[in-house]
């Protein structure tokens, strides 16, 4: 295990001065916006979060207890529980399972604000998605999905990301598209995203067929998108243009 | 009850220091000029109006537009020589209106 | 699991030609709010000069001098009012500071109003990009 950490370490300082968080890449009133808690436009889902977090008799509390004990559990997201899941896939797992409620639809209110809260718990702590074989595999795959062109634009997320970032698209900065800050309220949206939203943003935004919620592809993309963020400090939920 | 809005202000103030109040009021300000997917437009629904009140003194006010984003905030400076109780109002289209109170303590 | 409908709109404004509001319609405005043409002045106007996204642009308007009112309108949003703001005794700064929408690049203007009558304004020019993709 040691070893693997190891690795990771030297893997992460080979790129870690390579490695820009689109957060410091926005404007400073943009990022003011995410730094400063009484402005943060997130704030209401955050509030809504805390609310469902002690609803009901069997609330998220009832189990987990304080808000505080999930430190570190948003930042080794995605994981492998018989398949693979993201934060809000797991999120909707305990509501399915333990407190015996339908689960919300995609990008439901209450689901996003929770996964902000949650995720804002792991302020400051370096992403750490999981490894094992079944994971392994996933990533491969979705490392695979990340440089395959794609759509009628026939454009690759590594070309806009990986060589292009820094570079402008329509007046836009490109950025690295790191995933260290989500959910995300994006200023586009008028509200809190998941990753997932914003990977088919950009499916679409190619004319590529847009994968469905949860399907396999969205979720190694996911897990490989968390592996390349690896490291880099978290600050949920952020605000993006 | 859910949250329908945050308010910021400093936990104590000294007498007569100028302080800063943050307000946001969940509301979608849709403008009118937006359509649904189907193509449908969606109807214009606005917070018009917020008020602040010291005591029940007016001590801010606000017209809002549609130029105003989603989930209205509003943020200003108020001083107080004695603790006491503020109000905040946001009155909208189609019978909108959320009311909240804090304490004021001066120190 | 039933997909939640996400409204396709670039910004706030879906661009309607018929309700751009001119340079005209902003000094109708302004004159309606403040009672007359008002003079150039003064005012500090803090906004991003180029702003990412037009759908939550913060800005900030303060007077240097204490006055009744301060208000902020816009050139080429399909309307021209942005907010009104009137002030109490309780008030210690001249200030506010919001979350305003912004069609397209374009001026701001701010409007101070004095117990007095006097008034007078002051404009900056902002740009504006969207974002790049269009959501499903």
């Amino acid at each position: 295990m040691r070893s693997a950490w190891l690795l990771l370490a030297v893997a992460l300082l080979a790129h870690a001065e390579e490695r820009r968080s689109g957060r410091d890449t926005m404007s400073p009133a943009l990022r003011t916006l995410q730094a400063d808690d009484a402005q943060h436009p997130a704030q209401l889902a955050l509030a809504m979060g805390r609310e469902q977090w002690a609803a009901g008799a069997k609330s998220c509390a009832s189990c987990h207890g304080e808000l505080e004990k999930l430190r570190g559990a948003a930042a080794r997201y995605p994981a492998w529980d018989q398949g693979l899941v993201d934060l809000p896939g797991r999120i909707q797992r305990c509501r399915v399972r333990h407190q015996q409620q339908p689960a919300w639809a995609a990008e439901a209110e209450p689901l996003l604000a929770l996964a902000a809260l949650v995720a804002q718990q792991s302020r400051g702590l370096p992403l750490q998605p999981p490894r094992g074989p079944e994971l392994d595999k996933a990533a491969a795959q979705g490392q695979r999905l990340y440089t395959t062109r794609i759509g009628a634009l026939n454009l690759s997320c590594a070309q806009c990301h990986d060589e292009r970032a820094g570079q402008r698209l329509g007046g836009s900065l490109i950025p690295q598209g790191h995933v260290d800050d989500y959910p995300v309220y994006r200023l586009e949206w008028q509200s809190l995203g998941s990753l997932q939203r914003r990977l088919r943003g950009c499916l679409s935004g190619v004319r590529a067929k847009v994968w469905d919620w949860d399907s396999g592809e969205l979720l190694a993309l996911e897990l490989y998108l968390a592996r390349r963020s690896a490291g880099m400090a978290m600050q949920a939920p952020g605000v993006r243009p | 009850m859910a949250t329908r809005a945050v308010i910021t202000l400093p936990a104590a103030v000294k007498a007569g220091e100028a302080f800063e109040v943050r307000t946001t009021v969940a509301h979608a300000m849709e403008t009118g000029y937006r359509s649904s997917d189907e193509g449908a437009r969606l109807l214009r629904d606005l917070v018009r109006r917020f008020e602040c009140r010291l005591d029940g003194e007016l001590v801010f006010a606000a017209n809002l537009f549609a130029a105003i984003s989603a989930n209205p905030y509003l943020a200003f400076w108020l001083r107080a020589g004695k603790s006491g109780e503020l109000s905040f109002v946001w009155h909208g289209d189609n019978g909108f209106e959320h009311r909240e109170t804090r304490p004021l303590t001066v120190a | 699991m039933k997909r939640r409908e996400f409204v396709i709109a670039a910004s706030a404004f879906a661009l309607l030609p018929e309700a751009q509001a001119s340079d005209e319609a902003m000094r109708t405005a302004i004159r309606a709010w403040a009672g007359r043409e008002p003079e150039a002045g003064v005012l500090k106007i803090d906004i991003a000069e180029l702003v990412e996204n037009g759908n939550a642009v913060p800005v900030r308007v303060a007077a240097s001098e204490p006055v009744a009112g301060l208000a902020l309108f816009t050139q080429l949003n399909p309307e021209p009012e942005v907010v009104h703001v009137a002030f109490g005794a309780a008030s210690a700064r001249p200030e506010f500071s919001t979350r305003m929408r912004l069609a397209r690049s374009q001026r701001i203007v701010a409007v101070a109003k004095a117990a007095d009558g006097r008034c007078w304004q002051a404009g900056v020019d902002v740009i504006v990009t969207l974002a790049a993709c269009v959501e499903p």
